[in-house]
């Protein structure tokens, strides 16, 4: 098939990536800085590193925010694939309206509503606020994901294999484990993936469902922001952007990997 | 129906595989709703919590019409008085309006161009756009505090290349807002459209080339048409969240007009006014319901249409 690619597609492409890389680049450079103002380059310096890692409160709080974020992605990614699981395959049972609007909601629900409507049931119940109700919040809001995911992954692959496993004898549970699971094993680890850095992102509903003694690092690096730009504050972004950038790569090669040799062994069973 | 969803639907797991995000989701996303419609007819109060409650669930029959002769309109009646909620709404929906439209106009050529790169490439550029949406939003938005500060890198350029005279105050400003939003937002315009645009068929376009139509022609002819799908999956996508924003115009705008989100965060936060609150979160959703439904009908189709069939 022939596709013309004109100057017009690749500068579009171009310049569209360069608005989404400059500025972190930028950001990156500058938390190298040695000088402490913005526009003074004073050559390389891994100064504001050594600061920020004796800077105990920070470390606390990304120790917060990384424990919560490992708990409420597990949870969401377990929930999530029931939910998946209910939506593709159950068909038409009842209450599946609202069920799929509950799950379609939050994607796109402005959080701020999100986090006060989670606080105001928090207070009605007399919970003590803090680790727990952030990670509640959290599962609460990337499940949904997860769900998405894995349902796009289970409305795509062939059916017939269940069926296989079915007709074998096999039972609904092990043919569940046997088949289904490893089938959308990579859509729950992408899923998780996905939960874990929502959390670590999450600033508006951690702030309306946290309490004393659970500061998320967003909420602390915010407080820090609103005083004005700091390199510090460059450095904890630049680790924080090297951690992902390492692990979105390290996944979609480890998934390309998995796929060639899935795709030689299906070549050696033919031959 | 196959008959291995059949299975699963007549044994006893199929309950528990519903039951678990059911409940939870009762729980901890429509249950708190009802609280907020609650809280948002309760009368402010100077105590802790900072409202007086005026349902009482053990008085049964008699508490519920108690309830109803109790109910205080004294928040929506301020809302709709006050003149800042209104602007504030106002404001939210033209800055989520025009910077949505400002998404379709950046995002459209660069999903077209992916959509053009040759097969092998598209996974890595796809994946280029992804990859700033996984670091954190608030990274994203300080990365602009960097660039657009007064003593920022943009008014060292501007002033060193002699455009300006003296450094430009470009954050605190709507300008800065959109900019923010803009960006932050970009790779949920691409990716949608880019999924449309994808799986269009070549031969269409191959076919109108053939007979004639000019590429411009055939784009306005066939290509638009067909990518309305992903138009107005990235529009809701967007257009949604941003009316909601909170950290951008609260970090890069000005104390001109705030948005909702930053009115409902301040009434909360800052004046302790709960009922005032929820008025204000009841009064966002009624307003984005609708964009919501279609937003919900959209995902259903995208997910459950294929499956079915």
């Amino acid at each position: 098939m022939k596709r013309g690619l004109s100057a017009f597609n690749i500068a579009a492409v171009a310049l569209g990536l360069a608005f989404l890389y400059l500025p972190i680049a930028i950001l990156v450079i500058y938390s190298f800085n040695a000088s402490r103002l913005v526009t003074v380059w004073g050559g390389w310096s891994l100064q504001w590193y050594r600061e920020l890692f004796a800077d105990t409160g920070m470390i606390e709080s990304a120790w917060v925010s990384v424990r919560i974020a490992a708990l409420s992605a597990s949870a969401a990614a377990v929930l999530g694939t029931l939910a998946a699981l209910a939506l593709a395959r159950l068909g038409r049972f009842r209450g599946r309206l609202l069920f799929s609007g509950m799950i379609y909601a939050p994607l796109v629900m402005p959080e701020v509503i999100t986090g006060l409507s989670l606080l105001l049931m928090f207070v009605a119940l007399n919970t003590d606020r803090g680790f727990w109700t952030v990670t509640i919040a959290h599962t609460t809001l990337t499940l949904c994901f997860v769900t998405v995911i894995v349902q796009s992954r289970l409305v795509g692959f062939d059916r017939s294999l269940e069926e296989a496993a079915m007709d074998l004898g096999c039972p609904p549970l092990r043919s569940f484990m046997s088949v289904t699971l490893p089938l959308i094993a990579p859509a729950i680890a992408a899923g998780w993936m996905l939960a874990f850095s929502l959390s670590l992102d999450d600033l508006v509903i951690a702030s309306f469902t946290t309490g004393p003694g659970a500061t998320t690092l967003p909420i602390r690096i915010y407080s820090e922001i609103r005083l004005g730009v700091r390199p510090e504050i460059n450095a904890v972004c630049t680790i924080m952007i090297a951690v992902v950038t390492v692990g979105t790569i390290a996944a979609s090669l480890l998934g390309k990997r998995t796929a060639m040799q899935r795709e030689r062994a299906a070549l050696a069973a033919q031959v | 129906m196959t008959a291995a969803s059949e299975f699963i639907k007549k044994s006893r797991s199929a309950g528990a595989v519903l039951l678990a995000p059911y409940l939870w989701l009762l729980v901890f996303f429509l249950a708190p709703f009802v609280i907020v419609l609650k809280i948002s007819f309760s009368q402010t109060a100077l105590a802790q919590p900072p409202y007086s409650s005026v349902f009482d669930l053990a008085a049964g029959w008699r508490g519920l019409i108690a309830f109803l002769s109790g109910l205080s309109f004294d928040s929506y009646h301020l809302i709709a008085s006050d003149t800042i909620y209104l602007l504030s709404y106002l404001k939210s929906l033209e800055v989520a309006g025009v910077s949505t439209a400002i998404l379709l106009l950046i995002g459209y050529p660069v999903a077209y161009g992916i959509a053009r790169f040759p097969r092998r490439w598209q996974p890595v550029l796809v994946m280029l756009v992804i990859l700033p949406f996984w670091t954190s939003f608030l990274i994203r938005v300080y990365a602009w505090i960097n660039i657009l500060q007064r003593d920022g890198i943009l008014n060292g350029v501007l002033v060193k290349l002699g455009i300006l005279h003296a450094p430009a105050a470009w954050l605190a400003s709507d300008t800065a807002i959109y900019i923010g939003i803009v960006y932050s937002y970009l790779p949920f315009m691409v990716l949608p459209l880019y999924a449309t645009l994808e799986k269009m068929d070549h031969s269409l376009l191959e076919a109108a080339a053939d007979l004639g139509c000019t590429r411009m022609r055939a784009f306005w002819l066939i290509t638009a048409p067909l990518s309305v799908p992903g138009i107005a999956a990235g529009v809701l996508l967007c257009f949604i969240p941003i009316v909601g924003e909170f950290v951008i115009p609260d970090l890069l705008g000005g104390s001109a007009t705030p948005m909702i989100g930053q009115t409902l965060w301040t009434e909360f936060f800052s004046n302790r006014d709960w009922p005032v609150a929820s008025a204000l979160a009841v009064a966002l959703l009624c307003l984005l319901i609708v964009p919501m439904t279609f937003y919900e009908r959209l995902q259903r189709r995208e997910l459950e249409g294929r499956g079915n069939a």
